[in-house]
């Protein structure tokens, strides 16, 4: 597909093109300026002697804060993965239920755990349990991040699943009566699967908020990337430098995951098993949607491809 | 409850929060359009820098940039938006290096809504513009930006939800917010824990609610008929 922001402008004749040029030294000037700006900065702070790299290249700085703070990382996040999936299925399948009760609850559920920060949940579900003295005590932070991960993640999955059914043709409900399912089997045997699909590449880049969210742990000393280069940082007289190289692993494993997210949604554009529209990955950061808003908004309609195939 | 809110100044901390989402998507909004202009600009390295901006940075969570804007470029680079002389030095510091971090975060996720509003303009648009003449600065400036602002709505006020809620994340830094009131609650009063949870909860009910209706209300109405 063309991009549409590409129509903004005419293919550039001769002027037009020296003046992009133009622009374009000027940019890169601005850019060389703002590094050297940094450059200078650092250097008259002494961020570039080799005492502060060192580090880099002793194992012993690796294996005792840096891997061990990515395990942390992401243990935290595959189990909130896990158990936000379970759960935000259950939310969602309660939600469209038949009992009012049910959908009720779901929705109270939902619109409340969407509207709280993450953080708030993590910090009660942390002190809760410190206090109650239920749990091993050196569990809790980990409990207290995934509890705060969860409960809003699987919220936000149960809408874009949701999301996902009621933007299936009216069709594929209506056949699964018409054959005699019930409509509980209706939604588990025919929507729910179909609405999962379509929805794959926002499930996909909802790992990257649930990953990048991990690090709100440092707040309640869960020791996971970001506390390590915090006491790396310290031990190795080395907090820029720390910083610098947790921000790259963050970037380069979420950028991975948003590829990926990109790539599902190629795929299934192409020979996707749903009925509706295949979700945009991009249709923004799922940590972006508020309360009210559609997970859906911003995803586009699939092309003619994305028809009957299954 | 009332006793609470006294006890730990909620009703300072809830006005912290507001200050912070206020300064914070006032510029985030200058910085997201001013990104949003170089990704949709016919200059390829301009697209690049755009492109590069977003990736960076909605690729890092925001706890790491925000604890950095306090670690790094205050505490190792001596980047000090606050004056020494000031009697609230520490509140002040604290406080604008959390606009930044969080300022520079959202820019990205405006970046973004913009870029999708942009989306929803028609092609015909763009070429009507085009074919009276219109430069690429005249026809942003009167015909695309207008309408991708008026498209960008409910993305746009979806990020400042969001951003309303990850104010809290400057607890990290000790900013006097509702995040670190809970904290503190949880330390000094844990016999009110729930209580304390509660309150915390409907105050960010209260922030959210109100907004996300705003925003479903201006969506419908400043939306361009087609």
């Amino acid at each position: 597909m063309r991009d549409p922001t590409r129509v903004l402008f005419d293919a550039p004749g001769p002027r037009a093109r020296r003046r992009h040029l133009a622009i374009a030294l000027l940019g890169v000037a601005g850019v060389v300026a703002l590094l050297w700006w940094i450059y200078q900065r650092m250097d008259e702070k002494n961020q570039f002697t080799a005492a502060r790299w060192e580090w880099t290249i002793d194992w012993s700085a690796w294996s005792t804060y840096l891997v061990p703070g990515a395990w942390a990382t992401l243990r935290a996040a595959a189990i909130a993965i896990l158990l936000s999936s379970i759960l935000g299925l259950l939310l969602a399948l309660a939600r469209m239920s038949d009992f009012r009760v049910l959908r009720w609850a779901s929705g109270v559920f939902v619109e409340f755990f969407r509207a709280v920060p993450v953080l708030i949940m993590m910090l009660f579900a942390f002190y809760f349990l410190s206090i109650n003295d239920w749990t091993p005590s050196s569990l809790n932070p980990l409990i207290g991040v995934v509890t705060g991960l969860t409960l809003y993640n699987s919220s936000v999955l149960c809408e874009v699943i949701r999301n996902g059914v009621a933007s299936l043709p009216a069709g594929q409900r209506e056949a699964g009566l018409s054959i005699g399912l019930t409509p509980a089997q209706t939604r588990r045997t025919i929507l729910v699967p179909q609405a999962l699909t379509a929805m794959m590449p926002i499930l996909v880049s909802q790992v990257v908020v649930i990953t990048k969210d991990t690090a709100l742990g440092y707040i309640i000393l869960y020791p996971e990337l970001v506390t390590a280069a915090r006491q790396l940082g310290s031990r190795f007289a080395a907090t820029l430098p720390a910083y610098v190289v947790v921000a790259i692993v963050f970037i380069l494993v979420n950028y991975g995951l948003s590829k990926l997210a990109e790539y599902v949604e190629r795929f299934q554009r192409r020979r996707g098993h749903t009925a509706g529209p295949v979700a945009d990955s991009e249709a923004l950061d799922k940590s972006m949607v508020g309360p009210g808003a559609q997970a859906t908004s911003g995803a586009r309609m699939g092309g003619p491809g994305t028809g009957f195939h299954g | 409850m009332l006793e609470l809110i006294e006890e730990f100044n909620l009703l300072e901390a809830f006005w912290m929060t507001i200050k912070l989402a206020l300064w914070s998507g006032f510029f985030a909004l200058i910085i997201g359009t001013f990104v949003a202009i170089l990704r949709v600009s016919p200059v390829g390295i301009l697209n690049f820098l755009g492109t590069a901006y977003v990736n960076i940075f909605r690729n890092t969570p925001l706890t790491l940039i925000v604890v950095a804007c306090s670690l790094v470029l205050w505490g190792q680079l001596g980047i000090e938006p606050a004056s020494r002389d000031s009697a609230t030095f520490i509140a002040d510091l604290n406080f604008r290096l959390g606009v930044i971090g969080l300022s520079v975060y959202h820019a990205a996720f405006v970046c973004e809504s913009l870029r999708s509003g942009v989306n929803t303009i028609p092609l015909g648009q763009a070429e009507a513009a085009r074919s009276i003449g219109l430069t690429f600065g005249q026809s942003l400036r009167h015909v695309i930006l207008p309408q991708a602002f008026r498209g960008a709505i409910t993305p746009l006020g979806n990020t400042f939800i969001a951003l309303t809620k990850n104010t809290t994340v400057v607890a990290a830094i000790g900013v006097a917010e509702l995040a670190l009131a809970m904290k503190n609650i949880a330390e000094f009063r844990s016999d009110v824990l729930l209580l304390g949870f509660a309150v915390i909860a409907l105050a960010f009910v209260i922030l959210t609610l109100p907004t996300g209706l705003l925003i479903s209300h201006l969506s419908q109405r400043l939306a361009v008929k087609r």
